[in-house]
């Protein structure tokens, strides 16, 4: 089942298109990339499936249901959560305080503080910070604080999660780490939808790729197509490199 | 404690001279503006300057409805015509932020005092209004009522979820929104929440004034006042805005009568000097002189 899908999803800013008419869709279950060079618009979709940004035309469905069109806080309720590129957390409120957030306000259904309280800690514990719970989120470690993005998204009970550079800035045995939750969260049944800049953790993981270039998409496959694809090695590297190999 | 202190509070008509019944009313009065400012500006960050507008607008309503309804019903009238107003602006205004919301705010005090000051002009044909009095003892138990109510609606909603998702705006309002939050009804509501309680003491304020006109009611200094007394006091906690207010309206009783020509210079000297090195305001000095110094960094991971 096609649980994220996108048709003729189109983005001006002013007389700059962001992104042109691009067709994609995520299956139930998959964990896809989302790769391109800088400024290829690949946050800008991720703004664009949460409401951050208003479509310019297109239509985006989560679940066969239209959700573009709808607010910021309806999309997440519906199921669907995000984190950041550059790390949103709320600074001088403490890391549960945070995921208890996440738990009272992003389901579809109310629940009573006792029970917000429950699953935010054991979203916490999910991503491995219940330790550091009751410190305000500023004095954890980027890492860290990128696993309370996480922890605070999953408190949401997303069914769809958009990973916006989860390892950008980590060093590799977070890296590692980061690439094992992102395998755990699949393993719960959540369909991950991710950009990443790092290729061999995202060649490693991910069951396909979309590849977008200046706005447009360039490519779809499987990690090993994409790899060996000659459009896709041309934008990476340019025309020159891949002729004169 | 707090009921000790509320019930002295409550006798203290019974006992104490006038003048301590007027200056403690004037102090009530400025504790309700300022909390209820804080209410909303503290933890979303949005420096809201239309309190004078919301006061305004219940000065008006006791104005217009004095002879007409019974006090209670003037007053809850005043303040639910300021939430009205705050509704309606604040859903227009709140996508704003930083500056340009400050102007907005600012901006809707004097409309709002021009367009009163045309429509008694052209249309009524007076500039002043006479507002009838009900005496200063009746003036100090509604605006401790007031403030009662307002305390348990500001810690009602300091300690819901609510409180701890109008600090989640201040902090990033974008990352608020994608975590569920209706960002913009949550503002919305508790910015006319907090216009409600002043509008309420103005239309309270108005029959101890007994004689208004545009000038008086839309005064520009009560927008101002707020925001320095609550920075005055400190934002983090309840009683910071409390102690602010308290102190600031003594000081400008104390100094106007002993120094009637420098009260201003040194209002604003001791001003200046609270804002330079007072930046969490008194109640971060008072917790910063109690932790004695030992800054013990949270240990990280």
């Amino acid at each position: 089942m096609r649980i994220l899908e996108g048709e003729g999803v189109t983005k001006n800013f002013g007389g700059l298109t962001a992104i042109s008419n691009v067709d994609f869709h995520v299956e139930q279950g998959e964990i896809v990339g989302l790769i391109g060079p800088n400024g290829a618009g690949k946050t800008t979709l991720f703004n664009l499936i949460s409401a951050a940004l208003v479509l310019t035309s297109g239509v985006i469905r989560f679940k066969g249901e239209k959700i573009s069109g709808l607010k910021t806080h309806q999309i997440c309720r519906t199921g669907v959560a995000r984190t950041f590129q550059s790390v949103k957390v709320f600074s001088n409120m403490a890391v549960l305080e945070n995921v208890l957030l996440g738990s009272l306000f992003g389901r579809s259904t109310g629940m009573s503080s006792v029970d917000a309280t429950r699953e935010a800690m054991e979203s916490l514990e999910f991503v491995g910070l219940s330790a550091v719970r009751a410190i305000p989120a500023k004095d954890i470690t980027l890492a860290n604080q990128k696993r309370l993005e996480v922890a605070r998204a999953l408190a949401t009970k997303p069914e769809l999660l958009l990973l916006d550079e989860l390892i950008a800035g980590l060093n590799p045995t977070e890296t590692t780490e980061a690439m094992e939750l992102v395998t755990k969260i699949r393993d719960k049944g959540i369909t991950i939808f991710m950009i990443e800049h790092v290729m061999k953790a995202i060649m490693g993981i991910c069951d396909r790729l979309i590849v977008l270039h200046h706005g447009e998409k360039i490519a779809e496959g499987t990690p090993r197509e994409i790899a060996t694809s000659r459009t896709v090695v041309e934008v990476y590297l340019g025309e020159q490199a891949y002729a004169g190999s | 404690m707090i009921l000790i202190i509320l019930f002295l509070l409550a006798t203290l008509p019974l006992y104490s001279r006038g003048y301590t019944v007027v200056l403690l009313s004037s102090i009530f009065m400025y504790i309700i503006i300022t909390v209820s400012w804080t209410m909303f500006s503290g933890p979303t960050g949005y420096i809201s300057l239309a309190p004078a507008a919301f006061f305004g607008v219940g000065v008006y309503t006791s104005a217009l409805l004095g002879l007409l309804l019974p006090l209670p019903a003037v007053i809850g009238m005043g303040g639910l015509a300021s939430f009205f107003l705050a509704l309606l602006v604040g859903a227009l205004t709140l996508r704003l932020r930083g500056i340009y919301f400050v102007m907005f705010t600012f901006g809707l005090v004097e409309l709002l005092l021009h367009f009163v000051l045309w429509w008694e002009v052209n249309i009524t044909g007076t500039t002043g209004r006479v507002v009838p009095t009900m005496g200063n003892t009746a003036v100090y138990y509604i605006m401790l009522i007031i403030f009662v109510i307002l305390m348990i609606t500001a810690t009602f909603i300091k300690h819901s979820k609510f409180g701890l998702a109008l600090q989640s705006i201040g902090e990033y309002e974008e990352a608020a929104a994608h975590t569920g939050i209706n960002v913009t009804a949550l503002k919305t509501i508790t910015f006319a929440i907090s216009a409600f309680f002043i509008g309420a003491a103005g239309a309270t304020m108005a029959t101890r004034w007994t004689y208004i006109d545009p000038r008086i009611a839309f005064n520009p200094l009560i927008s101002f006042m707020p925001v320095l007394m609550a920075i005055f006091g400190g934002m983090g906690q309840l009683y910071g805005p409390i102690i602010g207010a308290t102190i600031f309206t003594y000081l400008e009783e104390f100094l106007i009568t002993r120094f009637p020509y420098y009260y201003m210079l040194i209002f604003g000297i001791i001003m200046v000097v609270a804002i330079l090195y007072l930046p969490n305001g008194l109640v971060g000095l008072t917790q910063k002189l109690r932790k004695g110094g030992l800054k013990q960094p949270h240990a990280n991971t």
